[in-house]
Formats: C-alpha cells, sequence, structure tokens
C-alpha cells in the first residue's frame, strides 16, 4: 500500500473506515447528531428539529416499514420472484429522512437504491418491485409522485435534478429538487459537471449523498483522499456531513439545505455517513471485501433501534404502538409478496410502444413483422 | 410568398429564431452561444433579444448540456443543445444514448424529450483533429432518438423549426462546410415534412442518395455525368433515422442501379443500412449491387490529405461507372 501523502492545506483525509481494526465506535468530525445510536436526543449550534410525537411516530413507523420491504424483496429475489434486488438495508434513516424533508411540489432524483425515499413520496412499493422483477422500469408516475424513475447509470441524475432546478428557477415557483447519489458517484464527471451547473447558476437543488463506505467492493479511500462534504467548498457552496443512522439529523439538514434553495441561496451538498448493512444487489457478496466485525460495529449504530429506543424510553409510543407497526410491517410484507407473485407479465409487444412519442414507420413495421410472426404459430398469439 | 436569400448559417439563425418567437419554452444552451453568437455564428444575436435565461452560455461540458437539459425537458422546456463540433460530442454521449434517448421508454411517454441536438458535422474545411467528423451512425443505431442531416438553406430554416415542433429528441446535422452557400428560401410555406427524404434531380441510368455535404457533391456529379451522356438520379435522404426509403425504392425500380455517399467511413455506416434494405426490397430490379462511397476506415486525417478522404465528384463517377459496369 503506497503512503498517502496528506496535500496542503487539507487539514484531513479520508476517515479510516469503521471497524477495521478499530476496538471502539471511531470519531466522527463534524457529524451532525441529534439522535444518539443509544436513543438519546442531543441539540446541535447549528440544526434543531421541530417535530410532533405524531410525526415521531409516523418517522418509526416508515423507518419499520420500508426495512420489512426490502427483507422480502430480498427473500423474493433468493426464491428466484426478482431478477436481482438492490438492499437499502442500514440506510432507512438517510432514506426517510432526506424523503421527509420533501414538500409536494418538489422533486426527487433518486438512484436505484431509494425504496425508502419512494415510501415517503407515497409510491406503491410494487410499482418498484415490478422494475426488479423485470416487468417494466419502474412503474410509477414521475411527475404525479415527484420522485423521477430509477437512473441505474451512476450519478447521471444529478445533471437531470440541476437541469430540473433550472427549470424551477425559471418558473419562479418555490420549490427544490433533490438528488441522490451514492460515494462511489462522486467520482464521476457528470455529477462534478453536476456541482458545478448548480453552483453556477445558483439552482435550487441539494446533492445528498449516501456515503455507505463502498462502492460495490471499492471503498471509499479510493474515492476521495478528502471527506465527502469537503467537496462542496470546491465547487463554491456548503457542504455538511449529517449521521445518516440518525433520521432526525437528516431530516433536519435536509429540511435546512432544501430552504436554502428554494430562498435562492443555491445547492447544498449532503454526506449522510452511513452504511450499507447488506449486499450492493443480490448479486454481491461482501465477505469478499469486508470484515465481519466491520458489520457488527455498525449494527451498534442501527438507524431504527435508536428511534425505538427513544420513542419507548420517552413515552412517545407505547408498547401497543410498537405492536402495530410489526403486525402492519407483516400485512405490508404480504401484500409485496401476493402482489409480485401476481404481477402478469407483460405483452411482448410492449417493446415497441413508447420508444418514441411519434412512433416511426420503421418502427411501426418492426411491431408488425412482431405481430405476425408470434401469430403464425400453432394457437395464434403468444 | 416572401423570399429571402439566405445563407445556410442564417437560415439556421432565423430558424432558430422564429422557434424561439412561436414557444416561449425553447431555450438555446451550449458553449460561447450567447454574447459571441457561437463559433459559427449560428446562434448571432440571439441573446441580445431574448436574454441569457434563454440563450445559455453554458460551463464548457459537453455531458452538462444534455444532462442539465434532460432535467429542463422534464419541466417543460425546449432544449436546444449546441455542440461546438462534431468530434466534441462524446463526453456527451452518455447522456445522450442512456439518457436522452431512453427515458421517454422508461417513463411510458410519461416524460417527453423534446430535445434537439445541433452539431455542425462533416470535414472540407482544413480543421484540426475532432472537428470534421461524422458520427451520424453512432445515433441512427441508437433507439429513441431521431437524426436529420439538412443539405441546404430552406431545409436548414424550416428544418430546425421542425425539429424544435417535434416530441422526440433528434440529432439535427449541419454541414458546416456548406454552412456559407446561399439560396432563395421562402419563409411562409415549409417545404414539407421532417422526416422524408426527397428526389432532388431526376435522371434514369443510376440513383444516387446523399445527405448533408454530400448532396451537393452529388448533384456535381450529377451534372459532370450528365456530360458523358449518362443520367443520375439524385435523392436527398434529409432524414437519416428513421429513413425514408419510398422515394428511393421507387427510383431504384426504374434505375436498377443504386449509390450512396457519405462522408461516414462506410463500414458499418448509414450505407450499409440502405444498401440491405434497397437489396431486400428492389432485388429483382437490381442490375448491380448497391456500392457505396465513404470515408476510409481511418481516423479523419489531417487537413492536408482531407480531399483523399472525403468523397468527391470522381469518387462519386467512378462507382456510378463501377455500377454501370456490372
Amino acid at each position: 500500500m503506497t503512503a498517502v501523502r496528506q496535500p496542503e492545506g487539507v487539514g484531513e483525509v479520508v476517515d479510516p473506515i469503521p471497524g477495521a481494526g478499530a476496538p471502539h465506535l471511531p470519531e466522527q468530525p463534524d457529524l451532525v447528531q441529534l439522535l444518539t445510536p443509544e436513543g438519546e436526543r442531543v441539540d446541535h449550534p447549528d440544526y434543531s428539529l421541530d417535530v410532533s410525537d405524531q410525526e415521531l411516530r409516523d418517522i418509526y413507523r416508515d423507518l419499520v416499514l420500508v426495512r420489512r420491504w426490502d427483507v422480502e424483496a430480498t427473500a423474493l429475489q433468493r426464491q428466484g420472484e426478482l431478477g436481482i434486488w438492490a438492499s437499502l438495508l442500514g440506510q432507512e434513516a438517510a432514506q426517510v429522512g432526506a424523503g421527509r424533508a420533501l414538500r409536494a411540489g418538489d422533486m426527487a432524483f433518486p438512484t436505484y437504491r431509494e425504496h425508502g425515499v419512494a415510501w415517503t413520496r407515497g409510491i406503491d412499493p410494487l410499482h418498484v418491485m415490478s422494475l426488479f422483477r423485470g416487468v417494466d422500469y419502474g412503474a410509477w408516475d414521475p411527475v404525479a409522485t415527484g420522485f423521477n424513475l430509477y437512473t441505474i447509470v451512476i450519478g447521471s441524475q444529478c445533471l437531470h435534478a440541476t437541469g430540473y432546478a433550472m427549470g424551477l428557477q425559471r418558473d419562479g415557483g418555490e420549490h427544490a429538487a433533490l438528488a441522490f447519489l451514492g460515494d462511489g458517484a462522486t467520482s464521476q464527471g457528470e455529477v462534478n459537471e453536476a456541482m458545478i451547473w448548480a453552483a453556477s447558476f445558483g439552482a435550487p437543488v441539494v446533492f445528498f449523498c449516501q456515503n455507505n463506505q463502498y462502492a460495490i467492493s471499492v471503498p471509499l479511500e479510493r474515492q476521495s483522499r478528502v471527506p465527502l462534504y469537503r467537496r462542496a467548498a470546491g465547487f463554491g457552496f456548503p457542504g455538511v456531513r449529517v449521521d445518516g443512522n440518525d433520521v432526525l439529523a437528516v431530516l433536519a439538514v435536509t429540511r435546512a439545505a432544501l430552504a436554502a434553495a428554494r430562498e435562492g441561496q443555491g445547492p447544498t451538498f449532503i454526506e449522510a455517513f452511513t452504511y450499507r448493512m447488506g449486499a450492493h444487489t443480490t448479486s454481491d457478496d461482501p465477505t469478499r471485501y469486508r470484515l465481519a466485525s466491520e458489520l457488527e460495529e455498525w449494527k451498534l449504530r442501527d438507524p431504527i433501534a435508536r428511534v425505538k429506543a427513544y420513542l419507548a424510553r420517552s413515552g412517545i409510543a407505547d408498547h401497543d404502538y410498537l405492536a402495530s407497526v410489526e403486525a402492519e410491517a407483516d400485512e405490508l410484507a404480504g401484500r409485496i409478496r401476493s402482489g409480485t407473485l401476481e404481477m402478469p407479465d407483460p405483452p411482448g409487444t410492449a417493446i415497441f410502444d413508447s420508444v418514441y412519442a411519434e412512433q416511426t414507420s420503421e418502427l411501426a413495421a418492426q411491431r408488425e413483422e412482431f405481430v405476425a410472426y408470434h401469430a403464425s404459430f400453432e394457437g395464434g398469439e403468444h | 410568398m416572401t423570399s429571402q436569400t439566405l445563407t445556410l448559417g442564417k437560415a439556421l439563425n432565423l430558424g432558430l429564431r422564429r422557434a424561439m418567437e412561436d414557444d416561449a419554452k425553447v431555450v438555446l444552451m451550449g458553449e460561447d452561444i450567447g454574447r459571441l453568437g457561437g463559433v459559427f455564428r449560428i446562434t448571432d444575436g440571439l441573446q441580445k433579444d431574448f436574454g441569457d435565461d434563454r440563450v445559455v452560455d453554458t460551463p464548457l461540458a459537453e455531458a452538462g448540456i444534455l444532462g442539465t437539459a434532460v432535467g429542463l425537458a422534464m419541466r417543460g422546456y425546449r432544449p436546444v443543445c449546441e455542440i461546438q463540433f462534431d468530434g466534441f460530442v462524446f463526453p456527451a454521449y452518455n447522456q445522450i444514448v442512456t439518457q436522452v434517448a431512453k427515458i421517454h421508454a422508461r417513463s411510458r411517454g410519461r416524460l417527453p424529450m423534446p430535445i434537439v441536438i445541433r452539431i455542425p458535422f462533416g470535414g472540407g474545411i482544413g480543421a484540426v483533429e475532432h472537428h470534421s467528423e461524422s458520427p451520424e451512425a453512432y445515433f441512427a443505431h441508437t433507439a429513441g432518438l431521431k437524426v436529420v442531416a439538412v443539405s441546404n438553406p430552406v431545409d436548414a430554416y424550416w428544418g430546425i423549426q421542425q425539429a424544435i415542433a417535434h416530441p422526440d429528441p433528434i440529432v439535427f446535422l449541419e454541414p458546416k462546410r456548406r454552412y456559407w452557400e446561399k439560396a432563395e428560401v421562402d419563409v411562409d410555406a415549409a417545404p414539407g415534412p421532417l422526416f422524408s427524404s426527397r428526389v432532388v434531380r431526376g435522371g434514369d441510368d443510376v440513383t444516387v442518395l446523399a445527405y448533408g455535404p454530400m448532396v451537393k457533391t452529388a448533384l456535381q456529379a450529377a451534372d459532370a455525368a450528365a456530360e458523358e451522356g449518362r443520367s443520375l438520379e439524385v435523392v436527398d435522404l434529409r432524414t437519416v433515422s428513421p429513413l425514408d426509403l419510398g422515394p428511393v425504392f421507387e427510383s431504384v425500380r426504374r434505375t436498377g442501379r443504386c449509390v450512396v455517399v457519405h462522408e461516414a467511413p462506410v463500414t458499418l455506416g448509414l450505407g450499409a443500412e440502405i444498401a440491405a434494405r434497397v437489396t431486400e426490397t428492389c432485388f429483382h430490379s437490381l442490375e448491380a449491387p448497391v456500392l457505396r462511397v465513404g470515408g476510409y476506415d481511418t481516423p479523419y486525417p489531417p487537413s492536408k490529405l482531407e480531399e483523399e478522404y472525403l468523397p468527391d465528384l470522381d469518387r462519386v463517377l467512378d462507382a456510378v461507372d463501377r455500377a454501370m459496369a456490372f
């Protein structure tokens, strides 16, 4: 391993990967936190959160239901009912917190892992499952839900969010765009271009980076020699690092960033410091590139356990409420399972039908050939 | 009828102006297109008249131009992106192929992408590397895109307006070496639909197909052939994707011979696709195989050698001779 030179003027290189031999939770400088892993509410000088008890219970419910959905989807993939699944396990707080900071009229630009954000935008989980089952490219209406379709090419959606925000500027409304990206995506040219554009035009866009420590197998050190949130300074806008496993801190920080964007103060980069507790996708094997002890350590920072501890200790939620959420989660899982299994395959001609707004005669001819070919078999349609 | 004598470049400028007047959602984006008016001055004067929100001098990053155009299109805008030169489109290639082309299908039509990507293309201007390329096949091979290549001021004036009004993404190829060619342009009546080819010279012996800068070359070849008693029918394809080959099939059934001319390398170029389709449809009418005249399978050469690389009148006539000798 080559020795790392610390560039002049940069006070700190990227943090060591948590758990790499360290017997304690490593220091995380500049981490905004409002709820500790033990479930204690703490204050932060720059961020406060005005949140009702009912909202806290709803947040807990979101976290639990989203995790249950994720677990069910992983099981369905293992049983051959999904082609692949990109698990959000461990990132529930980052996603529910960010998603809940959005308002109607705002637009989110997800990667392919933001199931928790989809949930907060009111999207039917089955409209996400259909993508991973291979039925379509995602069945929700991006315009009606304010949640763009999943973008699989890494980082490309950051430019879409920025252009969308430029449109919001021209339209004169009070809305903002929220671009999701991962730690790996920060190496993409398009992501850097998006931040240049956003800064140059003062676009109302927030870049929400879930630093889950790995880009499939490659750890953060290969993407950046400085903490990611510090990159923003080079583009000319604020960067902030938040405990990505603290749903309250994520909500507070994202709300503040979106408010600044809506008020014409331009973009913010948020680094949600978190951990992908599962595999990159169901095709991945994380035991090949990370230690079991690292996962164990992050389990101590579980994003849901701390909320549950806080709700129970503070009396905001009683046993009956917590039990009712568990029951609802099981019910949701059942609905996701049966809905996935019952999902009809699309007709073959679907491949031709939305390529263009104005179908070409060439493609119409191919469609006719396709239909005629299938009709030529005994029994007709197929 | 109001007609004006316009260069191809000025016809584009007026066409863009008219499109911007017709629809307030039209936004021009590109490098140096505002204050400078573009390196070829195609957007000259437009920022002054429409403001810098509608004629946007962008940062110098082509993926950024196309990626933000996608977002603007999602908000209901109609971005018209200028790529400064053909060889500089590749940093934007990812956005064009994986996003611009696919978002309509991905969203099952909920997110139309009415984006026009203007690219000055082709060689013959004595330029350095990356300034003379013909990348049309890359785009024609991509489902979800449409590709247009104009050859003259009339089509430039009307075509750019038709492309901007069209609901699908269009790569709009401008023959940069013909920017200064002049013609009478009727600014009141469109000559015909965007995605249609046109017979621009009638003839009986060989059908010659071209688009963009090669249409003029094909017409010059037809003049020269006429002096030798050969009658060439010249078809301006005008649209590269979709191809409008109806008039071509009709022509080839009469002539029995077909030559396709383009500047791009012949291997897997448009000529290959056209040859296949003409053969499939006109097999029994053909007296000779469909022949292709185009660039060689080399990088575009330094300018001292570009005359050797580019198809010219003589290479077209050579192909005509070979077709006749079959």
